[in-house]
């Protein structure tokens, strides 16, 4: 079996990518080790900042639970709830022979390059798993940061809610000053077992030498939710990804919001499938974008109905602020059967000049207008989570938005 | 506070006011009637500087100062208002963020304070949370505009219709706030405050008692006079024999 995952990945080697321009993998080093810290505090001045624009806190306060990943070592990883569980992924799969279950079950490990790029040369990524019955409120936090020039951080990250349990988890992804040039790859399976939800609230802080090609795929089983927050606000050389979240079971929920904030020469190709296979299970995919200088946004959402009574809606808007910038929306439906219900709704357009007067006539200088229109614009109102992480996202969302603009 | 002089104005070189005066003293409320596309809601946008309404000839002089050329926001600095008849949508903006910003706060939370104002208008908490004028009803909109007054205070108000597609309930609550706006019910020598508004059906003129009316037709001002008398010559003749009469008589 294990042996059967290599060599497809082995073979997987050379395969470009349906999407997204191609990378040559073998330009980036893999970078050296790093000395693990005894608290996520330790971590250099210097960094910090870098964590806190990721959204993750160095004092692990309002935290259940700490994941450091630097270049290719784990430097932290600590729980602090029961019913939670933490540590490498390397780690897990030695530790329980039942992982082999989930490994590459939502993403084919063949998929391309990437996907066998990361099965072939694993460095880590985290594993977290909430037992069966534990709703942990409180947030975990995983950041995958990159401090070394020219190197590839490949991970592997696994996900699991167990039966009726809740997981909420912020991942940051953060790179520093020092690092002119990087490529992450990260593969991200999460398994939403029977009435167990989990919200994923992702923040990428990347830089203008910065190449990433996540894989994600989610599985949600009966009565089980998935809410996805990604927030991309800071340039990037090119982001290519398409997670899918498959409805398996009944009355499965799905909800995907992104906002991207695209500037510079940022290529970005972002999307969100979802499969309806369960009966009565329902997917919401929202999505903002904004392109300005010469940022190339490409803004998917694609949804496929394939079990009685689902239901899917993609609502997808794109604000242009500059002539050399592009937006490309392309929403997506399929439906093989009669008794189920997809919509969707895309806009491209600018800033209306008579919002702008109308904020005027209330007192705002047309700067400030300007920008209270784009918060605004990208002011999703973030659903599912609880109110203190939802606060917390709001508060993380405003403080990169401060930064871009 | 109020002072126009021999006003042109073109939107998109079309000449729509031409050679307008009006002059508006602190304390009075003026009322402006006119038939559709006579220039109206072009009189009120270029009082408030709006850039597509160009002023071609002409002054406007606001408490001593000449603002012809000042940006919008300048104008609401000095104290210059407005109730739009046709806001735009802001998606993800709250009429609760446009009360602060009106309140003169950059940000801020719907509070205590917000609350019991828009309790006065019969606004809702949860309304203050729905993106401004986003599904609004003609009502909502009318409310919402004299909510964002409310907390603005400016010296001088511009209505534009802000009795279009009101029910009769909230007809007299609107009219009841708009009388406080403009200092209505403080006597004649107390009031500072002034207003200017558009009206078509004249309801809201029920509750509150104008200074003076003036009849607009082809981007001039025709003619001018008591409220009353020129409500009563439109109602029974029509814009343009109101017009006539005055130019026979003088004024009405």
């Amino acid at each position: 079996m294990k042996e059967d995952r290599i060599e497809r990945a082995e073979r997987a080697r050379a395969k470009k990518a349906a999407l997204g321009e191609d990378i040559a993998i073998e330009d980036y080093g893999t970078g050296k080790e790093h000395d693990a810290l005894t608290s996520l505090d330790e971590i250099p001045e210097e960094y910090k900042q870098n964590l806190l624009d990721a959204g993750i806190e160095p004092s692990e306060r309002e935290r259940s639970g700490s994941f450091l990943q630097r270049d290719r070592s784990v430097i932290f990883s600590k729980v602090k709830y029961p019913g939670l569980e933490l540590m490498s992924t390397a780690d897990a799969i030695k530790k329980y022979g039942w992982l082999k279950e989930y490994l590459w079950k939502a993403i084919p490990v063949d998929q391309d390059k990437y996907t066998a790029e990361v099965e072939l040369d694993q460095t880590h990524g985290y594993f977290i798993r909430s037992e069966a019955g534990a709703r942990v409120t409180m947030p975990v936090q995983s950041c995958l940061f990159i401090t070394s020039d020219r190197i590839r951080q490949n991970v592997h990250n696994i996900v699991i809610a167990e039966e009726n349990s809740e997981l909420h988890l912020i991942t940051g992804c953060a790179v520093s000053h020092s690092v002119s040039s990087a490529l992450h790859l990260g593969v991200s399976e999460f398994y939403v077992k029977k009435g167990a939800k989990i919200t994923f609230t992702m923040i990428h802080s990347w830089s203008s030498g910065v190449e990433v090609r996540p894989r994600s795929a989610v599985v949600i089983e009966d009565d089980g939710t998935y809410v996805s927050n990604y927030i991309l606000m800071t340039p990037v050389k090119s982001l290519q990804t398409y997670p899918t979240t498959y409805c398996v079971g009944k009355n499965a929920r799905a909800t995907s919001q992104s906002i991207v904030y695209a500037s510079g020469d940022t290529k970005i190709d972002v999307g969100s499938r979802a499969v309806l296979q369960g009966e009565g299970s329902k997917a919401e995919i929202i999505s903002r974008a904004i392109a300005t200088d010469n940022a190339r946004i490409i803004a998917r959402g694609d949804v496929i109905g394939e079990a009685a009574d689902a239901k899917g809606h993609i609502e997808c808007r794109g604000l242009m602020l500059s002539d050399t910038a592009t937006i490309d929306s392309i929403p997506e439906l399929k439906a093989t059967r009669r008794d189920l219900e997809l919509s969707h709704e895309a806009a491209v357009g600018k800033i209306a000049e008579e919002e702008i007067q109308y904020l005027m006539a209330r007192g705002l200088s047309e700067d400030e207008a300007t920008s209270v229109i784009i918060r605004g614009f990208l002011n999703v109102d973030i659903t599912g989570l609880p109110d203190a992480l939802a606060k917390e996202t709001k508060k993380m969302f405003d403080m990169s938005l401060e930064k871009v603009m | 506070m109020l002072k126009i002089k021999n006003l042109t104005v073109e939107v998109e070189g079309k000449g729509i006011i031409r050679d307008l005066n009006l002059n508006i003293e602190s304390g009075e409320v003026h009322v402006l009637f006119g038939p559709n596309g006579c220039g109206k809601t072009t009189l009120l946008m270029t009082i408030l500087g709006f850039p597509n309404y160009k002023v071609k000839k002409g002054t406007i002089t606001f408490k001593g100062v000449d603002i012809t050329d000042f940006t919008t926001n300048e104008r609401v600095k000095l104290g210059m208002g407005m109730s739009f008849q046709h806001p735009p949508e802001i998606r993800g903006v709250k009429l609760g963020d446009m009360v602060n910003i009106a309140l003169g706060k950059k940000e801020g939370e719907i509070d205590e304070s917000m609350i019991e104002l828009a309790k006065r208008l019969n606004i809702a908490v949860e309304f203050l949370n729905r993106d401004v004028n986003l599904g609004f009803s003609g009502g909502e909109v009318k409310r919402s505009e004299i909510l964002q007054l409310l907390a603005q205070a400016p010296d001088f108000i511009m209505f534009d219709e802000p009795d279009s597609g009101v029910d009769v309930e909230n007809i007299e609550l609107i009219g009841k706030i708009m009388c406080e706006l403009l200092d209505r019910n403080k006597l004649p020598s107390k009031r500072e405050r002034s207003g200017l508004i558009i009206t078509h059906s004249g309801f809201v003129m029920h509750y509150i008692k104008a200074d003076r009316a003036h009849v607009m037709l082809n981007g001039r001002i025709a003619c001018s006079g008591m409220p009353d008398e020129i409500t009563k010559r439109i109602m029974e003749d029509g814009f343009e024999r109101c017009v006539e009469l005055c130019s026979v008589k003088g004024a009405c």
